[in-house]
């Protein structure tokens, strides 16, 4: 339905997007007792941590392979290998995750050669499982980086099977970028209500969820146990949630042979009908848990309550593909108009499939412009919309990543019957927030007379 | 009931202009028009919320309630009458009495004392003391603190003398005109008088109605000088009594004031309103008429038909692009008065189908009126009970309703669209421009997507087909320690899945389950659940229910 427009200009003002290894760090953390380590200069991480402690509000494990100019030019091998090793020696991880940045993707570094090397002649390194993903700044998004390493996780340690010997009652949830913890944690609560077990990848919802453990590590503090990522291999089926994720769902259908659907949205009552739908047809369950059926009756009361507010709302959203169609879609099938859609990476078929007529591949800058030239009412992106929301006076929703200013940003769930409800209430309430009171001049009426008017006298006291 | 309301309330039921009243014998009219209220099965409010609505909207005036704290506690700032000046109408003043003020009798005093700080941190332009039924009923004399503390506060305070138990809203607006021409109006003279001087009473401005007629009234250079109550300062109701004529816009209820205006300053009324196409170019006509036979130059009624012939042209191209959108569609209305008839004409022009409306408060003009426009009277009902309007919405006989606040949600949880044309409606419709925002209204409720989706079936109304077994849920619940369901689940379910006589087909087991009934396994196995047709036994351990 939309094209995609790429804006003529070489200045880009105001970036939206997050880098992508930026995004396969998170995933990283998703795992647990990991690290991500970069492949880079000192300030790709730095940059990067800082983004995701603002975000988060948690201490990040995050490290560099700390490129220097000598080892720029001569190759990185050895930085990795040094990193590798101090990372065990200081903080035992389980799992390294490598993400490439744009120094060494410029620079044409065979880090998989150079790893597989590496992990052949130092056999001390044995139990850390090291993964890699090549995730240059200079190609696509936050969500793009955090589908490769979620591949590159699924090509490293899901072992390949060649006959199938599936637990029927677990499935494989491969969670997107858009997904908060709280989000996650929404989907594991559907899925176990029909009596299935969930093998979560990546798991933000335990490691960032914002929680004080009682110790301190190093590493990442939750996440998808390694054993149950091998497990993945034996999963009936593979919730694939935003399309993103597609590949890979199909990575662990070409190794396991679990078979898999992509759900592009589970924001709004039909996506999230076709997941419960999945999810019964899984389980065999014909009647739903009484808690299940009665959080879609109370999602369409929303929405009932909602529409009134949503109906005919001008929408301006920027953010990365899986979370601008699914809070898209979910908005326009409430009666709203998309005016405005600004997005990350043109690596998605979603693009098309947008409801609007054009969806800008671009910064804040187009956002804001084209969110003043078509009167938008409603502003949908990260916190760094706040100074459009400050020039337009028009009410910012954040949503995506960063959210900075302010807390609990992985409590947001927008996600299944209930957090579709919550959406809808947060999308109607910033609506009313706008205090409108009619004016005269609004009609085109004339003012009052000034004869009519009051003027107050002191009284006698 | 004090001496003075009481025939106060006798006089404002005989009302003269009135023609249900004039065609009453001598004896019904003496027994007024208040129709007895049913216990149990009365809807609607008491007199003092009708005095409180008809001058709420009176901007600058303090509104000071003196009662307990419910009559304004629980009904303050819950109108949308919109004001270009003051806010203050909309702060809930009352003296909140007590207990103790009402067995010791210190309301007088403590009236007394409100307004004294009232005045004194707002210095209004004057401030309305509502009566109510607890001071009534204890005899405190509003009317003696009110001319005490205009003389003290040297600001005029009007005693509203309304009391709930007296009668219904309507009553109650009738009574708060009563209180205008008793103590306000002519009070105050203008500083110039013109021959397009006009008075609008019974408009509230609500949602700022008033305003999207305004600027046909500035184009014909009509003043409004005098207001009951929309938009209005305390000084244009005080000079109410200078204008040339008074439009009552839609409601009889201030007949009363309209009519006391034409007896004591010769200011000739007519009834008229504002909504939809049709009313709005008459009432423009005839106000315009009367002004000229009141004096003014005559030119002003060819201005006001090159006007009128100039707004309809541009409100039917403005709503031309809306016809597609909603022609052919079905609309049921349910609202109490007269006044959405041209509404409905301009509906109907605009391909609309109007397939009923109700004429509980409707007189027998007005039916005639719906005959009229409808063609028979196949269309009228009289009362729908919510019941029966809920099956009406659910059969899809219609595909909007507009009506009032009460109804809201019987259309709403039949999913069908529902447009606001009752006074709390958040949207102004009024005028030529208000038209267009009602079909825009229409439009948008009616063709929002939402509601295809709301309608649809659930996933669990569709009976699963696939085949498979699933092996039984394995492990204990965390919560109750009860083992879970040792049969397999079986992919394809009997439907319905849980009815039928129970324990009447055996469980059978098959697929890799573990075939041995583990103790206490049926403790949290519902009855219905180990049967059906197929072999399909759910499980209902989830973590979900145990």
């Amino acid at each position: 339905m939309a094209k995609l427009v790429h804006p003529k200009r070489a200045l880009s003002t105001n970036p939206l997007k997050s880098s992508a290894p930026l995004g396969a760090a998170l995933a990283y953390l998703g795992i647990e007792k990991s690290i991500p380590l970069f492949h880079g200069s000192q300030g790709c991480t730095a940059f990067a941590m800082v983004h995701l402690v603002r975000h988060f509000k948690e201490a990040v494990p995050l490290q560099t392979t700390a490129m220097n100019e000598v080892s720029t030019i001569l190759g990185g091998a050895e930085q990795i290998e040094e990193a590798i090793e101090n990372l065990r020696r200081k903080s035992a991880p389980k799992i390294i995750g490598i993400a490439s940045t744009a120094l060494t993707e410029t620079r044409g570094e065979d880090v998989p050669g150079e790893l597989k090397e590496i992990v052949a002649r130092r056999t001390d390194f044995d139990d850390t499982k090291i993964v890699y993903a090549s995730t240059p700044d200079f190609d696509g998004a936050m969500q793009d980086g955090w589908a490769r390493a979620v591949t590159a996780i699924v090509e490293t340690l899901v072992p390949r099977v060649t006959e199938r010997d599936p637990d029927l009652r677990q499935v494989t949830l491969l969670c997107g970028s858009h997904l908060t913890p709280a989000e996650i944690e929404e989907l594991v609560r559907m899925i176990r209500a029909f009596g299935l077990t969930p093998v979560v990848l990546p798991d933000i919802s335990t490691s960032l969820d914002g929680h004080v453990s009682d110790d301190w590590t190093g590493t990442s503090l939750g996440g998808t146990p390694l054993d149950r990522i091998a497990a993945a291999a034996r999963s009936a089926f593979s919730l694939a949630v935003g399309e993103s994720m597609r590949d890979a769902a199909r990575a662990l259908e070409e190794r396991a042979m679990v078979p898999y659907r992509v759900f592009q949205s589970v924001t709004g009552l039909k996506p999230v009908d076709a997941f419960v739908r999945t999810l019964m047809g899984l389980s065999g369950v014909q009647d739903p848990p009484p808690s299940v059926k009665r959080d879609r009756a109370r999602l369409i009361d929303a929405a009932l309550d909602a529409h009134f507010h949503t109906g005919g709302l001008r929408v301006a959203i920027g953010a990365d593909p899986d979370l601008m169609f699914s809070l898209s879609t979910a908005l326009t099938s409430m009666g709203a108009e998309i005016v405005t859609a600004v997005t990350t990476s043109q690596h998605t078929p979603l693009i098309e499939r947008m409801p609007c007529d054009e969806v800008i591949l671009g910064d804040l800058g187009d956002f804001e412009r084209s969110a003043k030239e078509q009167g938008a009412q409603i502003l949908l992106t990260h916190s760094h919309g706040r100074h459009a929301e400050h020039r337009l006076h028009v009410p910012l929703v954040r949503v995506g990543f960063p959210v900075f200013d302010r807390i609990g940003a992985q409590d947001a769930c927008r996600v299944g019957y209930r957090g579709s409800r919550a959406f809808l209430y947060e999308i109607a309430n910033t609506v009313q927030s706008i205090h409108h009171r009619a004016r005269p001049e609004d009609f085109g009426a004339a003012p009052i007379a000034e004869e009519f008017e009051h003027v107050p006298h002191a009284t006698r006291h | 009931m004090a001496d003075a309301l009481k025939s106060k309330i006798a006089d404002v039921f005989d009302e003269p202009a009135c023609g249900t009243n004039v065609s009453k014998s001598e004896q019904q009219r003496k027994k007024g028009c208040a129709k007895p209220l049913t216990p149990g099965a009365a809807a609607g409010g008491c007199a003092f919320d009708g005095a409180k609505i008809a001058l709420q909207p009176i901007v600058d005036v303090a509104h000071l309630v003196h009662a307990p704290l419910a009559c304004e506690g629980n009904g303050w700032d819950n109108r949308g009458a919109a004001s270009s000046g003051s806010e203050r109408y909309r702060t809930g003043f009352t003296t909140d009495m007590t207990e103790l003020d009402i067995v010791m009798g210190f309301g007088e005093k403590k009236l007394f004392r409100a307004l004294r700080e009232l005045i004194a941190a707002e210095q209004p332009p004057a401030v309305f003391v509502y009566a109510t039924c607890v001071p009534a009923l204890i005899g405190d004399d509003i009317d003696a603190v009110c001319r005490a503390a205009s003389e003290a506060f040297a600001t005029p305070c009007i005693p509203i003398d309304a009391p709930g138990y007296v009668g219904s809203k309507n009553l109650g607006n009738k009574l708060a005109g009563e209180a205008m021409l008793d103590h306000v109006i002519g009070t105050v003279e203008p500083a110039e008088c013109t021959p397009y001087d006009i008075n609008i009473v019974g408009d509230y401005n609500l949602s700022g109605e008033l305003w999207q007629v305004k600027p046909l009234l500035d184009r014909l250079g009509i003043r409004i000088l005098g207001s009951l109550a929309a938009d209005a300062r305390y000084k244009q109701v005080a000079m109410m009594h200078r204008a040339k004529v008074t439009m009552m816009v839609c409601s009889k209820a201030l007949i009363n004031v309209a009519r006391k205006l034409e007896e004591r300053w010769g200011i000739p009324f007519f009834e008229g309103s504002f909504y939809g196409i049709s009313d709005t170019s008459e009432a423009l006509r005839t106000m315009c008429r009367i002004l000229v036979d009141q004096g003014a130059d005559a030119e002003l009624l060819e201005r006001c038909e090159a006007l009128i012939a100039e707004e309809e042209a541009q409100v039917w191209a403005d709503l031309e692009p809306y016809r597609p959108r909603v022609a052919g569609r079905k609309v049921l209305l349910y609202t109490g008065g007269h006044k959405s008839w041209s509404v409905v004409s301009a509906l109907q022009e605009l391909g609309m189908e109007v397939i009923g409306t109700s004429v509980r408060k409707a007189t027998e003009e007005d039916k005639g009126r719906v005959v009229e426009i409808m063609g028979s009277t196949a269309h009228m009902f009289d009362n729908m009970a919510p019941k029966d309007m809920y099956r009406l919405l659910k059969q899809a006989g219609a595909d909007v309703l507009m009506s009032g606040g009460r109804s809201q949600f019987v259309a709403l949880k039949a999913r069908m669209p529902w447009v606001d044309v009752n006074q709390e409606k958040h949207e102004p419709y009024a005028g030529y421009m208000g038209m267009v925002d009602l079909v825009r209204a229409l439009d948008r409720s009616m063709n929002n997507p939402m509601w295809e989706e709301l309608r649809g079936a659930a996933p669990w109304d569709e009976p699963l087909t696939e085949g498979r077994v699933l092996p039984a849920l394995s492990g204990a619940c965390p919560v109750t320690g009860a083992e879970g369901a040792t049969r397999p689940v079986s992919l394809v379910p009997p439907l319905p899945p849980r009815s039928g006589a129970e324990g009447e087909a055996p469980d059978r087991v098959r697929g890799g389950g573990d075939e041995t009934p583990v103790p206490g396994s049926t403790r949290h196995l519902p009855a219905g659940a180990a049967q059906g047709v197929a072999g399909f036994t759910s499980s209902e351990t989830d973590f979900e229910d145990c």
